[in-house]
């Protein structure tokens, strides 16, 4: 189970590394998002997967699986968000004001 | 012990000046000033008669003591001569200075910088551990470049402070590395141990290097050729400035630590020849420059770079002392060092002295150029008979203390061809040749401050103010100095014994108390070769002032009109225009091109990591078994995955990565992990909703335009990249180094009292990391409100646009 969602994982990151490398913004974004859902994934096996039991004192005796890499994964979902959430906005606005989504039309002029 | 406190109060009044200058914004402020300088020359002087017996002070404060650093004072007799000419020329500049600035000149800063100035000299020169040393070295540097700068509206004084504080930082650099190296090699940062176990060293791989390091510092600072270009620049700063670091302290700094690494690296040949040799040359290439000065100042700066060299050579000759045990011939080579430390007193009194005069010429009457100087000496009796006595004086002329030590130093090159154990060979005889010559330059330069100032036709009309004697005040420091210039001529062992004498000791400490270390001092030695050179140079030297105007040409010859300081400007812009072409071709502003850098690197490192060390390990026995639903889950995310990449349009793409965050939601429910299952789908929602929002806005997307070519470099990039993170991942899963620290946490309820082990790790155990996670979103909250509602400017679009 682990090399396969390693695997799973790996091929997240290589499309989200495509995505980031696109010239449209929202293909950039999305490729944070992507590779967001690597990273969540990759640090899940990092644990061990479905060794012991949920984490809650009382539903299961016969051990517990890792704990720690949940709780780290919950803070990096939140946070992932904010960081789309700012990306889309910034998105938006830069697309209000310059009337682009390109980045390469984006790029400032020559010796700024 | 006093020593740590004479090296802070400096620092402690350079504080406090700004907050004094407050309520005394006139120049009284420089009285307080005064107090500093004169009351640690007073104790230092008290010092005296126990340091002329041969007591040395230590007084260590423990600072860094496993690393070797700790805040060590170590006075001795070399540290005494440069510990008074600090405070004791110290005084008389701040005295000056008070009658010299005008009280529109924010004094405040200038004595703030003066007093820090003042505290890291002194540190310099008393801190006996390395790294210490080399701070309060740079902090010089930093004064010294804020003092240059003091007029900073002027854009020569901008230049000029660039230009020491890059030449002597560099050098201070070099020289680190070197303590750095003497470290390694002796294991301690303390000079006196190092002297003390430097003999087990000498065939180190390292000694030579931190030799040649320490050197170079030394010259940086010293404005030894051909690093002495900034000093003439350095000429921007105040009068009172260049009098005090710029010819009697801080230039000074680099002879210090030659003078008291001699013990370490003397008796090298490499020593004897860099010190030498490049002493000479700075010698010789100073004078000549300083006869074709037009402004006095730049003459007086040309003047001090070659009378550095001068005692940086004799530090040269005399190192050579070190090359072999004691004998009768060994003292005679410590003469040179003798002669080296008498007229570093020397040159900085008269030099002192000269520099003032400058100074009171340029306040009285507005300008320093020589061509519409003359005729000064009725109008200005007094400062004509100090700089009189000061040129005389630089001239090797008796009766002041510039002709003994001139008679000394010419002693001492003449001895140079009887050293056979470095096999100097020709050099034996070029040295006093050079020597000799450079003197002659130097008696014509001050010839020209002299009868070109005070003498021929006044000019009243080419002077921006009348001509008038300055104020008392202003006259009170250089006659001090004077009359120590005539007054050690006449008393010159009374030096001899109080100060020079322990500072030999400290040099050569294997020759502690022998007989004709320290020489008799005498005006008159009959008539030998030095006073033939001497009279030698007084008649050509007159000759050849005489005939000035038919000789000025050679400087106008071409060869001569390329110069250090045109390398110096044009490697500067060079080096500006150079990296800025660099940084262009690879800031490009577009961020592919960034990312595409980023993963480079990625792939090189990681990559080429893994397999350099071959040390990835991949163990797949231990993995859980997989069952059905969960291989059609996982193909489902890969599909959805790829698909991504060929969707035609935005919505199929933002629906296919929803595909892809709930699936991961069940991937957690299998994965033991509901918190993060509830969270996810939540997450997921919102995030596709405002993807959806914002596609409202947004333009639908094109396909990508990009070349072929481009497509296929990123397509091998992030293939790369994904293979690199696979396997390192499995790498990782392979080699599990250390044992979960997750048990801990399973004893939630009776640490934290919370049943839900995932939560209380969040709430409890890492409470601090929640705690600014929210920070972290209501940041972001803060910026996603402010981007949206944020009115732009017009102003700045214009700019933009343009």
């Amino acid at each position: 189970m682990e090399t396969l969602i390693t695997i799973l994982a790996g091929v997240l990151v290589t499309i989200a590394v495509y995505l980031l490398l696109c010239r449209n913004i929202v293909r950039v974004i999305l490729g944070t998002a992507l590779l967001s859902h690597a990273v969540h994934l990759l640090l899940m096996t990092m644990g061990g997967l479905k060794q012991g039991g949920v984490p809650l004192i009382g539903e299961h005796e016969a051990g517990f699986t890792d704990a720690l890499p949940q709780a780290l994964i919950l803070t990096a979902i939140v946070i992932s968000f904010a960081v789309t959430a700012f990306l889309l906005v910034l998105a938006y606005r830069t697309y209000k004001e310059t009337g682009s989504a390109d980045l390469l039309e984006l790029r400032g002029p020559k010796n700024e | 012990m006093f020593i740590p406190i004479v090296i802070l109060a400096p620092f402690m009044a350079a504080l406090l000046v700004p907050f004094i200058y407050r309520h005394i914004p006139n120049r009284n402020i420089g009285w307080f000033v005064i107090i500093i300088p004169l009351t640690l020359f007073l104790i230092m002087v008290s010092f005296i008669p126990a340091i002329s017996k041969g007591k040395t002070f230590i007084h260590t404060i423990k600072w860094i003591d496993t690393a070797g650093i700790n805040f060590t004072t170590y006075l001795d007799g070399l540290s005494m001569i440069f510990v008074l000419l600090i405070t004791g020329i110290g005084a008389l500049v701040v005295l000056y200075s008070i009658y010299y600035l005008s009280e529109r000149e924010a004094l405040g800063r200038f004595y703030a910088y003066l007093l820090l100035f003042m505290g890291s000299m002194l540190g310099v020169v008393l801190s006996d551990n390395l790294m210490v040393l080399y701070v309060f070295w740079e902090l010089t540097s930093i004064s010294s470049f804020l003092l240059i700068a003091f007029w900073y509206h002027r854009k020569k004084s901008r230049y000029g402070a660039q230009k020491s504080l890059l030449i002597t930082v560099s050098g201070g650099i070099a020289m680190l590395a070197g303590f750095i190296m003497l470290y390694v090699m002796t294991n301690t940062f303390s000079v006196r141990e190092i002297i003390a176990t430097i003999s087990d060293y000498t065939g180190n791989s390292l000694f030579v290097p931190a030799m040649v390091l320490v050197l170079l510092g030394a010259f940086t600072k010293s404005a030894q050729f051909p690093f002495h270009i900034w000093l003439p620049d350095a000429m921007e700063a105040p009068t009172p400035v260049s009098a005090y670091l710029h010819s009697a302290t801080m230039v000074k700094a680099g002879i210090y630590i030659v003078a008291r690494f001699t013990p370490v690296f003397g008796g090298e040949s490499i020593w004897f020849y860099a010190v030498t040799c490049v002493g000479i040359i700075t010698l010789f290439w100073g004078s000549f420059n300083a006869v074709r000065q037009k402004d006095l100042k730049a003459l007086l700066a040309y003047s001090t770079v070659s009378q550095l060299g001068l005692i940086m050579s004799l530090l040269g000759l005399g190192s050579v002392a070190h090359a072999n045990d004691y004998n009768v011939n060994t003292i005679l080579y410590t003469q040179a060092t003798f002669a080296a430390l008498f007229h570093l007193i020397n040159h900085a009194t008269f030099k002192g002295a000269l520099f003032m005069v400058v100074g009171i010429l340029d306040h009285q009457l507005g300008t320093r150029d020589i061509r519409r100087l003359g005729g000064l000496m009725a109008l200005m009796p007094i400062t004509f008979t100090v700089a009189m006595i000061g040129s005389f004086s630089m001239a090797g002329l008796p009766p002041f203390n510039g002709f003994l030590s001139k008679e000394m130093f010419f002693e001492a090159m003449l001895f140079a061809r009887h050293f056979d154990e470095l096999s100097i060979g020709a050099l034996a005889t070029l040295i006093p040749v050079i020597a000799w010559i450079a003197s002659v330059f130097t008696f014509v330069y001050s010839m020209i401050i002299v009868f070109q100032t005070f003498f021929g036709a006044h000019q009243p009309a080419r002077l921006d103010r009348e001509a008038h004697e300055a104020p008392i005040g202003m006259l009170v420091s250089p006659i001090v100095l004077v009359c120590f210039v005539v007054g050690i001529f006449f008393f010159p062992n009374v030096i001899g014994k109080w100060i020079l004498q322990p500072a030999m000791a400290s040099i050569y400490p294997a020759l502690e108390g022998a007989p004709g270390l320290v020489p008799r001092i005498a005006a008159w030695h009959g008539f030998n070769a030095t006073l033939a050179l001497t009279v030698g140079v007084v008649v050509v030297g007159a000759l050849l002032y005489r005939y000035l105007q038919y000789w000025r040409g050679i400087y106008t010859a071409s060869p001569l009109n390329w110069n250090l300081d045109t390398l110096y400007t044009n490697t500067l812009a060079k080096l500006g225009s150079g990296s800025e072409a660099l940084t262009n071709r690879y800031m490009t502003g577009y961020l592919k091109d960034y990312f595409v850098y980023i993963f480079s690197f990625f792939i090189v490192l990681i990559g080429g990591g893994l397999l350099w060390l071959g040390s990835f390990h991949i163990d797949t026995s231990k993995d859980s078994v997989i069952t059905v639903n969960e291989y059609i889950i996982i193909f489902v995310m890969m599909i959805a995955a790829c698909a991504i990449l060929f969707a035609k349009a935005r919505t199929t793409a933002i629906l296919l990565n929803g595909v892809l965050g709930y699936s991961i939601a069940f991937l957690f429910v299998i994965f033991r992990a509901p918190d993060l299952a509830l969270t996810q789908i939540i997450v997921e929602t919102v995030t596709t909703t405002l993807f959806l929002l914002v596609f409202y806005f947004l333009p639908e997307w094109k396909r990508e335009s990009s070349a072929v070519v481009t497509k296929l470099v990123n397509g091998i990039i992030s293939v790369a990249v994904g293979v690199v993170v696979t396997v390192l991942a499995l790498a990782v899963q392979g080699n599990k180094m250390f044992d979960s620290i997750s048990l801990y946490f399973e004893d939630s309820y009776n640490l934290a009292g919370g049943k839900n082990i995932v939560n209380t790790i969040l709430g409890d155990f890492r409470a601090f990391d929640t705690m600014l996670e929210v920070v972290v979103l209501f940041i972001a909250g803060l910026a996603v409100f402010s981007i949206i509602k944020l009115k732009s400017r017009k102003e700045e679009k214009d700019v933009e646009s343009e």
